[in-house]
């Protein structure tokens, strides 16, 4: 489970990239490619090491009108189990 | 039509080591016409063009392209996310280094076994030593690391020890792939398909090692289809996520395609994206149309998508027949053959080496 307090952070052995021929942001792996929707990818812009989960959903917050704050941590803590997200503590 | 996520770049067949379950193809002498550096950098823009995101550089061995650092650049540089899928065997400090400046993103190394006596015996030369110490340069320059280790009858009972090795080589994932039977493996599929009771064994300590690892090392184990009821999802479905371009600019679904009844194409004389949307060897098995019974009314043709063409090909001489694989097959009892003479009593053990060449 992903905490509001924690830090998440790309993991270094992934790459988060636009994909014009999809017109999607896509997350890049040794083995994987995820297609991410348009919330996923700014979540994960958002996720760089210092913002707690509870400030990424902030932001979102502010920038559409609902609230976010279980998806967030429901997204992350996907991608923290598939290794493509790693938590900083407290 | 979907665009390929992956490109596989076979960039020579070329390999110092002489593993027998090689999947590289039998006739390995037809591929010595290998593509220039500006062959295949032409071929990357293509691909990135047409959306492809990863780039496997592999082979045969890799590293022999003495050209493989501004090849990685130029992958790496149309934004691509780069492999190298390598036994290791000329991955010098320096030479990694190079990789490294180039933009490679990924390092996947093969290893055949735990300890030197087997692994070089089964590798066909002494290359034990030299994989591990390549294997920490790579984690030295702070790469991600895969190992991975193709299991079969000869290697899979010390699959506990094989693990602890690439836990004490800090990789992050490791990929334990039974053999698939193609290529060199093909031919010394007898001396290399597990017994039923190996296979449990192996089943066992892999997962106990996966709950134990879990945060640490992630752990892939690909279990043989042989053994199981249903065929494998093979590629995501015929010609719809990956493709894979052979040495000598062949283009193919999958590497083990290359033996198919279809006309060839090549990267050579037509745009890759050209092939991809209308070459018979891409057009030919891509989504369900060309099943048969009992494909064409089963519920799970959008599952497995019948299964691999190459094996049905190679198993029953049509590449249109349900996999053998299936146990709906009308052809399985191929398969029950192979497995009963793996669990019999008189067991064929000899391998043939792949014959290296360089
Ligand atoms: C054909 S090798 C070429 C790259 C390099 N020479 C090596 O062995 O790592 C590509 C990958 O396929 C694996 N491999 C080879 N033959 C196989 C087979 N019959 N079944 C499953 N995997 C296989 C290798 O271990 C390696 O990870
Ligand atoms: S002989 Fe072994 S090292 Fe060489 S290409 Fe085949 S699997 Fe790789
Ligand atoms: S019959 Fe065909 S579609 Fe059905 S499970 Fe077997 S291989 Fe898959």
């Amino acid at each position: 489970m992903v905490a509001d307090g924690d830090r998440p952070i790309l993991s270094s052995h992934v790459r988060l990239r636009f994909d014009p021929t999809r017109d999607r942001h896509v997350l890049l792996g040794p083995e994987s490619v995820i297609v991410l929707n348009p919330t996923g990818a700014d979540i994960l812009s958002l996720c760089d090491g210092n913002r707690t989960v509870a400030g990424v959903a902030a932001v979102l917050r502010e920038r559409y009108d609902r609230v976010v704050d279980d998806e967030v941590a429901a997204f992350v803590a996907r991608l923290v189990a598939r290794r493509c997200v790693e938590i900083h503590n407290g | 039509m979907d665009r390929p996520f992956g490109l596989l770049a076979e960039l020579t067949y070329r390999c110092p080591l002489a593993c027998a379950y090689c999947s590289n193809p039998l006739e390995l002498a037809a591929y010595d016409d290998e593509m220039s550096t500006a062959e295949w950098q032409r071929v990357f823009t293509e691909a990135a063009e047409m959306g492809v995101l990863q780039c496997h550089l592999s082979g045969g061995e890799p590293l022999l392209r003495r050209d493989l650092v501004d090849l990685v650049r130029t992958a790496a540089e149309l934004g691509m996310y780069t492999n190298l899928v390598t036994s290791a065997i000329g991955l010098s400090r320096s030479r990694a280094e190079g990789l490294r400046e180039a933009g490679l993103d990924h390092v996947q190394i093969s290893v055949q076994a735990d300890e030197p006596a087997t692994s070089d015996r089964i590798a066909g030369i002494p290359s034990f030593e030299r994989k591990l110490k390549a294997a920490a340069v790579v984690k030295d320059l702070g790469w991600p690391l895969t190992v991975n280790v193709v299991l079969h009858r000869q290697n899979i009972d010390r699959v506990a020890e094989i693990i602890a090795l690439v836990e004490e080589l800090d990789a992050d994932r490791i990929e334990l792939a039974n053999t698939q039977y193609y290529g060199w493996a093909w031919r010394n599929r007898a001396a290399l398909l597990p017994s039923r009771e190996q296979l449990a064994a192996a089943e066992e300590i892999v997962r106990a090692a996966r709950v134990r690892l879990t945060g640490r090392m992630e752990v892939v184990h690909v279990l043989p289809d042989y053994y199981s009821e249903y065929p494998k999802p093979c590629m995501g479905g015929w010609a719809a996520r990956q493709l894979t371009v052979a040495p000598n600019g062949h283009a193919l679904p999958c590497p083990a395609a290359q033996t198919l009844p279809l006309p060839r194409a090549s990267v050579r004389e037509e745009p890759l994206s050209t092939i991809w949307d209308s070459a018979p060897m891409f057009t030919a098995f891509r989504g369900t149309d060309w099943m048969r019974d009992p494909c064409r009314t089963c519920d799970r043709r959008e599952l497995d998508f019948g299964g691999c063409r190459c094996q049905a090909f190679q198993l029953t001489g049509d590449p249109a027949r349900t996999d053998p694989v299936c146990h709906l097959s009308p052809d399985h009892a191929l398969v029950t053959a192979a497995v009963d003479a793996a669990n019999g009593e008189r067991r064929h053990e000899i391998l043939i080496p792949r014959p290296h060449r360089s």
